[in-house]
């Protein structure tokens, strides 16, 4: 089994997560393949330097007089929180090696026995992780299983957990990370040797091109 | 501007801050990154009294989380500005952001071989200083836009009226120059 992912996120999806203006949906994506992924967390380093250094380099904007007499009067106050953590009751780490990375875990609740999965078509389970901007879910698609052929009305990004899928792009595992936009028109097949679960984030819903299929569209909007 | 004399003084100043708590340091900090930190804000949309509190929560968030820094990691302007970036995500947007866990049991620990970086973060910053007033004009402008404006590529490109793609490509043609500089590359010039 190779231990590193194959397929990274775009680089302009790393640098608008190092920069803080992807939103929380993709980030969520993003963050758990970076668990995964030594080479795209050197590469966000990189990209928080980038920022660091443009911060050095940019021009200079007066504060006010009594800014500074404001900032050190905090210093002795008590410490409180300054940055909102995710809002979930934090668990004990599950026993042994969890399956799903953070920070995916605290938005789940628990690793994947927390997951709470739904049958969306036959041969797919999803579950939907609450999260903003965009739609994000956990989806299960059973082993040998081809998903109904579709294109996207906008950016779709894919991450696997476990098991694998191929497209006529690739073959993705544990760890790969898929984008796909409107241009492209696919059909997502899980490997025969065990359920694929993967993490998709949409930001827009999916256009289903199969003749067959099209009675499903109204389904999977949901 | 920054050169390694000038990153190592900042590092020199956090570290004291980091260790014996001195206050004076902090105010050299504070009047060092103070004024960029606005000009950072106000750019990302901010108006000068939002701007202003972000900048007391990210400064007394140094004060407090000083003895994380690591100045064999990062240079200081790094570490403030991930700080000022995680701040202005939760003033602007409300949202969070969600980050990997360094010591999650199911983290992918980078390969033990670790000779990736062999250049110190003094000289490494000092040659992206160099590297980014050497970019194009028009490249350095969108990264600018990228990393201040809390907009989308798709929002930046509507709004220079460019193609989606030109603005993707010229973004990738300036972080190749800057990871090419990074990695002490500069095509001979100093060799
Ligand atoms: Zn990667
Ligand atoms: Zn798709």
């Amino acid at each position: 089994m190779r231990s590193h992912p194959h397929h990274h996120p775009a680089p302009d999806l790393l640098l608008a997560y190092a920069a803080g203006s992807l939103n929380e949906g993709a980030s969520l994506l993003v963050a758990t393949h970076l668990a995964l992924c030594p080479h795209c967390r050197a590469e966000v380093t990189r990209l928080e330097e980038i920022g660091g250094a443009l911060l050095e380099g940019t021009e200079q904007v007066a504060v006010g007089d009594d800014l500074l007499a404001g900032v050190l009067a905090r210093l002795d106050e008590p410490a409180r929180p300054l940055i909102r953590m995710p809002d979930v009751t934090p668990r004990p780490p599950p026993a042994g090696m969890p399956l799903l990375p953070q920070p995916l875990r605290s938005y789940i609740g628990g690793d994947l026995d927390r997951v709470r999965w739904r049958l969306t078509i036959p041969g797919l389970h999803e579950a939907a992780v609450p999260c903003r901007g965009g739609s994000v879910k956990m989806m299960r698609i059973r082993a040998g299983m081809g998903m109904p052929r579709h294109t996207h009305n906008g950016d779709e990004l894919t991450l696997v957990l476990a098991g694998g899928f191929s497209d006529a792009d690739g073959h993705y595992l544990r760890g790969d990370f898929a984008a796909t936009d409107p241009s492209i028109d696919h059909r997502p097949v899980a490997d025969a040797d065990g359920d694929c679960i993967c993490i998709a984030f949409t930001d827009a819903p999916l256009r289903l091109t199969g003749r067959f299929l099209r009675w499903l569209n109204p389904i999977l909007r949901t | 501007m920054a050169d390694t004399t000038e990153v190592d003084r900042l590092n020199g100043l956090l570290l004291c801050v980091a260790r014996q708590r001195d206050r004076q340091a902090f105010v050299a900090l504070f009047n060092h990154f103070a004024p960029r930190l606005k000009s950072f804000l106000l750019r990302g949309g901010m108006d000068a009294g939002a701007a202003e509190e972000t900048i007391q929560d990210v400064m007394v968030t140094v004060w407090r989380r000083a003895g994380d820094f690591d100045p064999s990691l990062a240079a200081a302007s790094t570490w403030i500005f991930a700080i000022a970036r995680n701040r202005r995500i939760d003033r602007l947007r409300r949202d969070r952001r969600p980050a990997f866990d360094p010591d999650d049991p199911a983290l992918v620990p980078d390969p033990v071989d670790g000779a990736m970086e062999m250049m110190l973060v003094e000289e490494r910053a000092a040659l992206l200083h160099r590297a980014i007033r050497e970019l194009p004009a028009e490249q350095a402008e969108l990264l600018r836009m990228a990393y201040f404006e809390d907009k989308a590529h798709s929002a930046i490109a509507q709004e220079r009226h460019l193609p989606l793609g030109t603005v993707k490509s010229r973004l990738r043609l300036a972080l190749a120059r800057l990871r090419k500089a990074m990695s002490g590359d500069t095509l001979g010039e100093q060799a």
